[in-house]
């Protein structure tokens, strides 16, 4: 894992400096709320419907041990013992005091941690798969390119008060775990002539106009990217529209001047920037690529995890459903899922913080990864240690095998929590998820994403769901609406809109009769939900949404 | 009235100075006033005789500004840049290391924020992410 050098720890210990001092002259009132707000933004804090909320970044999703340890520690000493995972690698207090901030900003920092460009205008935390590092099919490891961009995005002068915020998101492999078709910049690692470099997708989003983005370069050179980055940020940057907030990300700053209108402004701008960077953001690259190494992968003996595979068969649907394969033989990544039926998705309490670090020390080369699905993945662990892994998660409730399937869902807190929300997420996602456990039925439906937004703005990626649920204010009463066939993938899909939409008490039973009508319809249970959809098209779908007669969709579906 | 703000502090702004703007430019301007709307590429051939462009900030929270400054040293102006307007004590390392050498505000913002709040961050070169990713190898 990449460690702090002198420079990184003493630019965050000055910064922390700076945010004391701009909390103290808020308090004085030197510093107007307008003034304040832009600067509490830029270190991560919120005001919410409730409580000032810290979102604290989670750099490329990775963590180790004395990390989670330390969110557990600032959870018990300033928040209420929790915190809420995120779908951009994040953690979120929801309660923390606005006098407090300055001192868990140093607990952060103590462990190499901060909250720095987790909001505000500026570019965000950058995400990576979570399965860097651990993946087969991948060419390089995308936390080392992260890792380089968090250094040449942080305190960037020019980019702390851009037209809107912008995402960034890396991916090493061909199946892409990062959602790269929906950042302001995707970028994947690909190979040239045996040359690695990047492929450049700009311009996707989600919020009240979803793109999918598109390819802007089929490569670019590694000691060329961050650059060319910077091209783009600062073309932007002039050209984003700041008149109104709802169109100034680039997607619509591309839309409106037409990729490549975009892409000439991008390629003179970088023949200005290129010269000054002379060389050494690629000795920087080769020290932070070391820190990636691989871990020491050790042998030990199978016998004891096959016999529990074949005896025990709740462990078996835990290993079939939560294991991903592993680039090293006889290891697996293993996903813990914060998706138990009827919890809030994401969450995890202090206890289970600490517990997910002592696996994480003992089990997985003290790594832990949180994904954009608000889950944490055991990135490295030997499948002898599973059954131990596994017992250890049932005793603190985290062992639901779930990943990937129907009450793995992502929602955003929703009104619960938020005051731009329009309608609640979290007790849809858990009624859902309570629903289908229920009648037992997760693992026969099959993979299937559902997420779910409590307004517009799209924070729960309902346009990437096979079912994307939205949830508005229709006159003062909460309305879910449906979207279909969305893909959040290397095949990535906006989900379409299905029809008008469902009450809260309406909403289980909708999704149930999509159920139904997949189940029926599909040529075999290999065949996914997506997969059926992309093959049947919106309108048989939407008949069976609509027909709330179920002997005439049982009739159809026949 | 204004007030100049740099590394050593608080100071008043020269009498003499009169400001054209874009419109009238000739190769007799010295001292140049721009709005963060400006495109560049209209006085590229301005930037040996020109002195002083002062680059107006409408808003705090309107960054152009800073990437304005940045461009014109990259296209060679090695005169004085100067930030106007709406700019925070806590945005003065960001104008620095844009390329501005100053910045000029009213006096009811330096009363505001004084000059004590803009020194806190006259050290603007230290931790910079930017000029430490620029080095040579």
């Amino acid at each position: 894992m990449y460690k702090y050098n002198d420079f990184d720890h003493a630019f965050v210990t000055s910064r922390n400096a700076q945010f004391r001092e701009q909390v103290n002259r808020r308090i004085s009132g030197a510093l107007s709320e307008d003034e304040f707000k832009p600067l509490r933004l830029m270190n991560g804090l919120y005001l919410q419907l409730h409580a000032y909320m810290l979102r604290v970044a989670i750099p490329y999703g990775t963590l180790n041990s004395a990390q989670m340890r330390q969110l557990a520690m600032i959870a018990d000493r300033w928040d209420k013992g929790y915190g809420h995972f995120t779908t951009r690698q994040n953690i979120q207090f929801n309660w923390p005091k606005l006098q407090d901030v300055p001192n868990i900003l140093d607990a952060l920092a103590e462990v190499e941690m901060h909250a720095i460009q987790t909001s505000g205008n500026t570019i965000r935390n950058v995400t990576a798969d979570h399965f860097a590092g651990a993946a087969a099919d991948e060419i390089a490891d995308p936390r080392i390119y992260a890792e380089l961009i968090r250094q040449w995005s942080t305190d960037h002068p020019e980019f702390q008060f851009l037209p809107r915020k912008f995402k960034v998101a890396v991916t090493g492999a061909k199946q892409d775990r990062a959602v790269i078709h929906a950042h302001d910049i995707g970028l994947q690692i690909v190979e040239q002539n045996g040359k690695p470099g990047m492929r450049i997708i700009i311009g996707g989003g989600l919020g009240r106009t979803p793109m999918i983005g598109k390819v802007i370069r089929e490569f670019v050179a590694m000691d060329d990217i961050l650059p060319y980055l910077e091209s783009v940020v600062s073309v932007w940057n002039l050209l984003g529209r700041r008149d109104n907030k709802y169109k100034a990300r680039i997607k619509i700053t591309i839309h409106e001047n037409g990729i490549d209108e975009f892409s000439r402004l991008v390629d003179e701008r970088f023949a200005l920037i290129r010269p000054s960077f002379q060389g050494f953001d690629q000795t920087l690259l080769s020290e932070i690529s070391d820190a990636f190494d691989a871990p020491k992968f050790q042998r030990f003996d199978l016998s004891a995890f096959d016999k529990r595979y074949q005896g025990d068969p709740n462990f078996r649907s835990w290993v079939d459903t939560n294991i991903s394969a592993h680039k090293q033989a006889d290891y697996a990544i293993a996903a813990i899922s914060l998706k138990s039926h009827g919890e809030t998705p994401g969450d995890a309490s202090s206890a289970q913080m600490r517990r997910i670090a002592d696996l994480a020390k003992t089990y997985s080369h003290d790594e832990l990864r949180i994904s954009h699905e608000q889950n944490i993945v055991l990135p490295h662990v030997h499948k002898a240690h599973l059954p131990n892994i596994y017992d250890a998660l049932r005793a603190i409730g985290l062992a639901t095998a779930n990943i990937g399937l129907i009450s793995d869902i992502i929602a955003c807190p929703g009104m619960d929590y938020c005051a731009l929300a329009t309608a609640r997420s979290i007790p849809i996602a858990q009624d859902i998820a309570t629903h289908f456990d229920a009648l037992k039925l997760e693992h026969e439906i099959g993979p299937l994403k559902i997420k779910i937004s409590g307004c517009i703005n799209a924070c729960g990626h309902h346009h990437v769901g096979h079912i994307g649920i939205l949830g508005l204010d229709r006159a003062g009463v909460e309305n879910y609406q449906i979207t279909l066939g969305g893909d959040g993938t290397e095949t990535p899909a906006i989900g379409e809109r299905a029809g008008p939409g469902f009450c809260a008490d309406e909403v289980i039973p909708a999704i149930e009769r999509l159920i139904h009508f997949y189940m029926n319809e599909r040529l075999a249970p290999s065949e996914t939900f997506l997969e059926c959809y992309r093959r049947l098209g919106l309108g048989p779908f939407k008949s069976a949404l609509y027909e709330t007669d179920q002997s005439k969709v049982r009739a159809n579906a026949a | 009235m204004t007030v100049i703000i740099n590394d050593e502090g608080f100071s008043t702004p020269e009498q003499e100075i009169t400001y054209e703007r874009a419109d009238t430019l000739n190769k007799e301007t010295r001292a140049l006033d721009i709005s963060a709307d400006q495109d560049l590429n209209a006085f590229s051939d301005y930037l040996e005789t020109l002195t002083l462009i002062r680059i107006e900030f409408s808003s705090f929270a309107d960054g152009r500004g800073f990437s304005l400054a940045r461009i014109l040293r990259l296209m060679g102006f090695s005169g004085h840049l100067r930030a106007y307007g709406h700019v925070i004590s806590d945005q003065y390392a960001m104008a620095r290391r844009s390329g501005f050498d100053d910045v000029e505000v009213s006096k009811a913002l330096a009363t505001r924020q004084p000059e004590a709040e803009w020194l806190f961050r006259s050290n603007w070169s230290a931790h910079d992410y930017q000029t430490r990713l620029r080095k040579s190898a």
